[in-house]
């Protein structure tokens, strides 16, 4: 008989499943996390860890205005979130929301500043068009070249975050507000042209409906039109979808372009919406985040409700954390990186089981 | 003329050298098949663990004339690898063992080691107690930032080839050392092997997680001591969050650069140091808006090389084909 190492388990991958036990794995994980992170927070604070919980819900819930806040914000990241998710289930590497939106932004920033006296309905109509057109000029460069030449997307729409970044920066300075201050101040807070009429008697509510309506069209169009069923079947094999005769770069063309341009509304959304003012900083790393908030809600619109939901919860819990106890506001990042970590690690568990080897002696028997 | 060139030339490369030390851990991860957005991340952690282990020291000592130069080097330098090679077996564990999405986990240590980096930093300005936003350590940065004695007398050759600190010609070293491990000896042409097609690899018996496992973690301490370089040498010992700025990103575009050579990257990296400070040397004048526009420039001669590089179709210049998917045996 030849002696051979048997390793003490094994790891088979796990077929279909119900969808309460995979979300009852993902409960548990993130179950772990908060009780990691309430760990972390009372090793930090020397606080008892109820206090903290308590602290993360006033964060959000403790005031009317903090919970239009946590809104609007879960908003803006989902709407991030829904324009890379139809690129990410043609499996390719959108990460350039960043920038995409930023573009957005700088277009929207500029018919407010360059047409301060026309007519609102015109500001906000050329606004919304050049934001998006420019959102979806920024997603469609990587998209031309992959498509061509079959250039690394990942790379391409992470390099040019940066280049939108530096063009926000370059015309922070050429738009200065007051001169020599490098910034570009709130944008006609006199005539208020530009700026996103309120509705329900809050500033946040417009933003909030359009983004509910955005969620919902991409899950008909995920879901029940023949542009999804394109995307999925050139997501799942590409040699596929050729075969059946679907013309693979006009696909990703037409994707990145759809991409990109909900990312410029979310820049619009951001500048007309929100915050009235342009910055290299205005859209706050949520290009990053958005792709695991897609990721983690497995590229579907209604799970991203809930992860783009969650991820803001507890960022602004960490960030009240941090106020209250007087620590740095990167507590925030911290608690956010320790949370995805136990999300990402738990996908494993769904998708494959660990079974223990029987033992060799056994079966001889 | 030549004063201008002797003042550009020894700032793009102390410029360079943590985008050299980032951009060599990144390229022996990705040989490996390893994609690792993290290295931004990896690096603040390495910084920030370099920054505590010497306030610990500094603060241990009765006196600071009590400080010993050999350890003030050799604790913040533990501190940053251990530091970084946690991180690295996070990467690991997450995308080997648990095949989760590399882009993904990447992503995920990038926001957790930039948080943890300005945490911890926001965290020991508070404990030194200083009213200023930064943090000083030049005792420590001093130790660092030893260089030849009697270098800058040698005239322009020793302005420009030897009045550097250790972790410069260490960073040269290491990447001329990864570039010869990877090309020549038995042991790249395995780590290639599994980057290239794991199936193959693992038929030949090569183990696949335990050549990614090594390649990502060892990335990881180089890249790691990019931070450390930055904060201790370049910086002079001075912590100020978000300082070190997205030389992170750009050390993951070298690599692209320099089509996954380290060798090449030693020159690439100084370029990319010297486009980097470019923006102070090009005469604007008042204009201080076209300034911004400079610092695009090194994102958009990565993207121009990017699409070259696809265009010509050379099979050695391309990046590993099993980059960024993850290895199941039992998955065909």
């Amino acid at each position: 008989m030849n002696k051979t190492k048997q390793p003490l388990f094994h790891i088979v991958k796990r077929g279909e499943m119900p969808w309460y036990f995979s979300w009852g794995i993902r409960a548990a994980a993130i179950v772990l996390a908060l009780i990691c992170c309430g760990l972390i927070s009372t090793l930090v604070t020397a606080e008892n860890p109820i206090q903290i919980f308590a602290t993360i819900f006033d964060g959000s819930f403790g005031s009317s205005r903090k919970f239009m806040v946590l809104l609007q914000n879960t908003a803006m990241l989902l709407c991030i979130a829904l324009a890379l998710t139809p690129a990410f289930k043609m499996r390719f590497w959108n990460l350039g929301g960043e920038g995409q939106a930023l573009a957005g932004a700088l277009a929207a920033a500029a018919c407010m500043i360059l047409m301060k006296d026309q007519p609102n309905v015109v500001v906000i109509l050329c606004m919304v068009v050049t934001s998006i057109l420019a959102g979806a000029l920024w997603g469609l460069a990587p998209a031309y070249f992959k498509a061509k030449f079959g250039t690394s997307e990942t790379l391409f729409t992470l390099m040019m975050n940066y280049v939108a970044t530096q063009l926000v920066a370059y015309f922070s300075v050429v738009w200065e507000n007051p001169k020599g201050s490098g910034n570009i101040g709130v944008i006609n807070p006199k005539s208020m042209v530009g700026w996103f009429p309120e509705i329900f008697g809050n500033k946040y509510a417009l933003n909030i409906v359009i983004v509910a309506l955005v969620a919902i069209g991409m899950y008909i169009y995920l879901n029940y039109s023949k542009h999804g069923y394109e995307i999925a079947v050139v997501g799942e094999s590409e040699r596929t979808a050729r075969y059946v005769g679907i013309k693979v770069e006009k696909i990703i063309l037409r994707t990145m372009l759809i991409s990109g341009a909900i990312c410029g509304l979310a820049g619009l959304l951001l500048v007309g919406g929100t915050n009235h003012t342009l910055n290299a900083a205005i859209v706050d790393g949520r290009g990053f985040t958005a792709v695991m908030v897609s990721w983690l809600g497995k590229f579907n619109p209604i799970w991203m409700v809930l992860t783009s939901f969650l991820l803001v919860f507890l960022g602004r819990g960490a960030g009240e954390i941090a106020t209250d106890f007087g620590l740095n506001s990167s507590f925030g990042d911290i608690l956010t990186g320790v949370i995805l970590f136990f999300i990402i690690g738990c996908e494993f568990f769904i998708n494959y089981k660990i079974s223990l080897t029987k033992s060799s002696k056994k079966e001889e028997k | 003329m030549l004063e201008a060139i002797l003042s550009f030339l020894p700032r793009a490369i102390a410029q360079g050298i943590p985008l050299l030390y980032g951009s060599t851990g990144e390229i022996i991860t990705q040989k490996s098949g390893n994609m690792n957005l993290g290295i931004p991340g990896v690096m603040y952690v390495g910084g920030i663990c370099g920054v505590i282990g010497a306030f610990l020291y500094e603060q241990s000592l009765p006196s600071p004339e009590a400080l010993n130069p050999f350890l003030a080097v050799l604790i913040p330098t533990l501190f940053c690898l251990l530091s970084s090679l946690l991180m690295g077996l996070l990467f690991c564990f997450l995308t080997v063992t648990l095949r989760a999405n590399q882009n993904v986990t990447g992503l995920a240590m990038t926001t957790f080691g930039v948080g943890f980096g300005n945490f911890f930093g926001g965290s020991l300005i508070k404990l030194s107690g200083a009213d200023i936003p930064f943090l000083a350590l030049s005792a420590t940065s001093n130790c660092f930032k030893k260089t030849i004695p009697g270098a800058d007398q040698l005239g322009w050759f020793g302005k420009l080839f030897l009045n550097y600190s250790f972790l410069v010609y260490l960073a040269v070293a290491i990447a001329l050392i990864a570039s010869f491990v990877i090309k020549r000896t038995r042991t790249g042409l395995h780590l290639r092997a599994v980057g290239e097609n794991p199936n193959t690899a693992d038929a030949a018996g090569i183990n696949v997680n335990r050549h990614k496992y090594l390649a990502t973690c060892i990335g990881c301490m180089i890249a790691g001591l990019g931070g450390l370089y930055y904060v201790m040498d370049y910086a002079g010992g001075i912590w100020a969050n978000d300082a070190f700025g997205d030389r992170g990103w750009l050390a993951i575009a070298l690599v692209i650069f320099t089509v996954w050579r380290p060798n090449v990257g030693v020159l690439a990296s100084f370029l990319f140091g010297g486009l980097y400070i470019l923006h102070m040397y090009i005469p604007s004048g008042m204009n201080l808006a076209v300034k911004e526009l400079y610092k695009m420039i090194p994102y958009v001669v990565t993207i121009i090389v990017l699409i070259i590089s696809s265009l010509r179709n050379q099979r050695d210049k391309q990046p590993p084909q099993a980059l960024g998917l993850p290895y199941f045996r039992e998955e065909r």
